[in-house]
């Protein structure tokens, strides 16, 4: 379908599937049930699983395929949050050439970048992009206050001109007079279901954005980009310059960052230096990682797992294991409470960071190739069957 | 003159700590070839080591002065540290002023502790893997470290006094023949500053005119003709692991009264630290040090008033541009050894 082949279908399916019902999906339980903290089927959120989504793609697309590991991605979702919220200062609310301008911004952004970052490789790369970041940071934070507004962070005002903005426009975010707040909910039961309209477009966004990534990676380009990471010397004896390659690589990652900071100044109109700050490139690295780096929809389940959890951790508290474990006898209730305490509500991160380490330590493919493992050992007969055939030499 | 030797005053208490931590890294890197992402959370922890060290000499029996009442009509409380009743009320006093120094004590043996743990437990099986699993554990590894310190120490800065006889400051400029009042600077800074050449000083000396530093050094060079000479060259690496681990927590622990310790301060050093590793030169020692001070010193003087009205926002870039010009004309650092981390 759409050039594809049958295995890139199933997947482009299984996650335009789970895209699309994401709402249905993500809120398994009814509202009243003691167990409905545990649905994520809420706009806001489902907005954030898919944004992080396309910027872990995209970050994928550069450190998957080349082995590049960028420590400055979110200079580039910071550029993109900057260049929306400015056409929504001076045109107008609506988020075509909101986000049209941002990945615009945040290409131009990423080829000066990557032209100067990938003149090295290996950790020097990373620490030049880390470098860069800090120092848009930085700035952002100072000098270029007029432009960010500094601290307070870049907001529309009424006062804004905003000269495309036509008698009766709605005054929130909007695609053509669709706003992107609107929200169909649906009860059924016990159950309630939000169907929002910002929500759909960046799911629609997204599965764009992982189409093509499925269109790069089968690519003749795709498969340059994977000679040089495993070996850009023999790239280079073969008569191939490796650089543009990379560069290319680099600002479509660029692009896909400056898409994801658009979309996320498209759902709430605000864009803050803290965007930039490389504990937010650090994010997405642990995103991307966790899922599976290099493979196809490794990053979408990476960003949505850790920003799923990040939801459901902070939200638990004390009181809420006490909930659970009060089955048990007292003594050993308040012991198991007080073992897992440090690791949810505000203690999130830590259970994050040992999730991270264990991830690289133990499955260096993350979820996929953890899921891969576990689907092996329920079909063990036949891949082993398959493995001796192949073992066996033809005559 | 004046204003000028200020400047390069204010740039080496920074420089001090970007030079230590950076030494530690680049002995990590230099001997084991890691990467090490999680030195900046070692700093931290040798920060909170004198926070532990100042806490556990202010540990105090509560007793009830029936004659004395507080605001609420309640009989006072009246707190004696332990060390007071201990020792005499005098020493007490003079321990619980003195807790910074004193603290170095606690964060030696805790922190060569840490660094065996650390490379024992984790770093050791991340040799053969590429350098992105290294960057990528060790990053990991800090966050565990830095979450567990918030955990324990709460989220807010901490303010850590110096010992009363260094609070106030010193007129430095008078010491070496200027006007009075001219160069005023903190005593404690200066301090710190000569703690961290005692430090560079002891490291250094430890790799030069000792059996085991020589063997370190020769190690560096030569990794696998050290081992066929039949030393377990591993076990010491390992040892250096832990005095890199050290040199960032002393320079941890010495920096609490300049700066209140935060749980992400490690954070904040770790990547200035990275990036005067490489304008030093990745895996050269001198290197670090030199570095280290030097971006300290351009650092303050990029936020001199009159460089900032010329040049707006140099303060805060400077650093990164430096590194940035210096990696694409110079790669290999300012003095950076050959075939270091050039595949």
């Amino acid at each position: 379908m759409f050039g594809l082949n049958s295995k890139d279908t199933r997947a482009f399916l299984l996650i335009a599937a789970l895209a699309m019902l994401a709402p249905i999906l993500l809120n398994p339980f009814p509202t009243g049930s003691a167990l409905a903290q545990f649905n994520a089927g809420y706009p806001d959120l489902m907005q954030r699983f898919v944004i992080f989504g396309i910027f872990a793609i995209g970050f994928n697309i550069l450190f998957g395929l080349t082995g590049y590991l960028s420590f400055g991605h979110a200079a580039f979702l910071g550029v993109g949050s900057y260049s929306a919220v400015w056409m929504f200062k001076l045109l107008s609310m609506n988020v075509v050439p909101a986000l049209i301008l941002s990945v615009i911004v945040a290409a131009l952004f990423s080829i000066f970048i990557g032209f100067v970052s990938l003149r090295r490789s290996g950790i020097y790369f990373s620490i030049l992009t880390l470098a860069f970041a800090q120092m848009s940071f930085n700035l952002a934070y100072s000098v270029f206050t007029p432009i960010t507004n500094g601290e307070t962070g870049l907001q529309v005002y009424n006062s804004d001109p905003q000269y495309l903005m036509a008698e009766g426009d709605p005054t929130v975010t909007h695609f053509f007079g669709l706003e992107m707040r609107e929200t169909f909910t649906l009860q059924l039961g016990g159950w309630s279901f939000d169907f929002a309209a910002g929500y759909y477009m960046c799911a629609l966004l997204l599965l764009a954005a992982f189409y093509l990534s499925v269109r790069i990676f089968r690519s003749p380009f795709g498969l340059t980009l994977r000679a040089i990471k495993s070996n850009q010397q023999r790239v280079n004896y073969t008569g191939l310059n490796a650089r543009p390659y990379t560069l290319a690589a680099f600002v479509i990652s660029g692009m896909y960052a400056g898409l994801a900071g658009g979309l996320l100044a498209c759902m709430d109109p605000l864009a803050g230096a803290e965007r930039m700050q490389w504990t937010a490139s650090g994010e997405v690295v642990l995103m991307t990682i966790l899922g599976g780096a290099g493979t196809l929809i490794g990053p979408v389940l990476g960003a949505g797992f850790i920003k799923y959890f990040e939801n459901i951790f902070s939200k638990i508290n004390d009181t809420v294991l006490h909930q659970w474990f009060a089955f048990m006898p007292d003594g050993l209730e308040n012991v198991i409470v007080t073992i897992v305490h440090p690791f949810i509500g505000k203690g999130w991160n830590l259970t994050l960071g040992l999730m991270f380490m264990a991830v690289v330590i133990f499955l260096p493919g993350g979820l996929v190739e953890g899921g891969q493992r576990i689907g092996k050992l329920f079909s063990k007969r036949i891949p082993s069957d398959a493995a001796s055939a192949a073992g066996r030499p033809s005559e | 003159m004046d204003a000028l030797l200020l400047q390069i005053m204010n740039g080496l208490d920074k420089g001090s700590a970007y030079a230590l931590i950076a030494l530690g890294l680049t002995l990590i890197f230099g001997t084991l070839g890691v990467v090490n992402f999680a030195h900046g959370a070692l700093f931290m922890i040798g920060a909170f080591c004198a926070v532990t060290m100042q806490k556990i000499l202010t540990l105090s029996a509560t007793t009830y002065d029936p004659l004395k009442l507080d605001f609420l009509g309640n009989p006072a409380m009246i707190k004696t540290p332990y060390v007071n009743t201990w020792f005499s009320e005098d020493f007490g006093a003079l321990l619980i002023d003195w807790s910074v120094p004193l603290s170095i004590l606690l964060a030696i043996p805790v922190m060569i502790g840490l660094g065996f743990i650390m490379e024992r437990g984790l770093i050791k099986h991340f040799y053969k893997r590429p350098h992105a699993d290294q960057i990528l554990v060790t990053f990991g590894l800090a966050i565990v470290l830095q979450e567990i310190i918030k955990y324990f120490y709460g989220a807010n800065p901490i303010p850590m006094p110096a010992p009363e006889m260094f609070k106030g400051s010193i007129d430095f400029g008078m010491m070496i023949g200027f006007d009075a009042n001219q160069v005023i600077y903190p005593a404690w800074r200066l301090v710190y500053f000569l703690f961290s050449t005692v430090v560079i000083a002891a490291v250094f000396a430890f790799l030069q005119f000792t059996t085991f530093g020589m063997v370190v050094r020769a190690g560096m060079a030569d990794r696998e003709t050290v081992g066929l000479l039949g030393i377990d060259i591993d076990k010491r690496f390992t040892l250096m692991f832990g005095i890199a681990a050290a040199v960032a927590g002393l320079a941890g622990v010495m920096y609490t009264p300049i700066n209140s310790p935060n749980y992400h301060m490690g954070m904040d050093f770790l990547v200035l630290s990275f990036v005067v590793v490489v304008v030093g030169g990745m895996g050269s020692l001198p290197g670090a040090v030199l570095a280290g001070f030097a971006l300290g010193v351009l650092q303050s003087f990029a936020s001199m008033n009159e460089v900032k009205s010329l040049l707006p926002g140099i303060d805060q870039v400077i650093i990164y541009l430096v590194a940035i010009v210096i990696l694409l004309t110079r790669p290999r650092g300012l003095m950076g050894r050959k075939g270091v981390m050039e595949e």
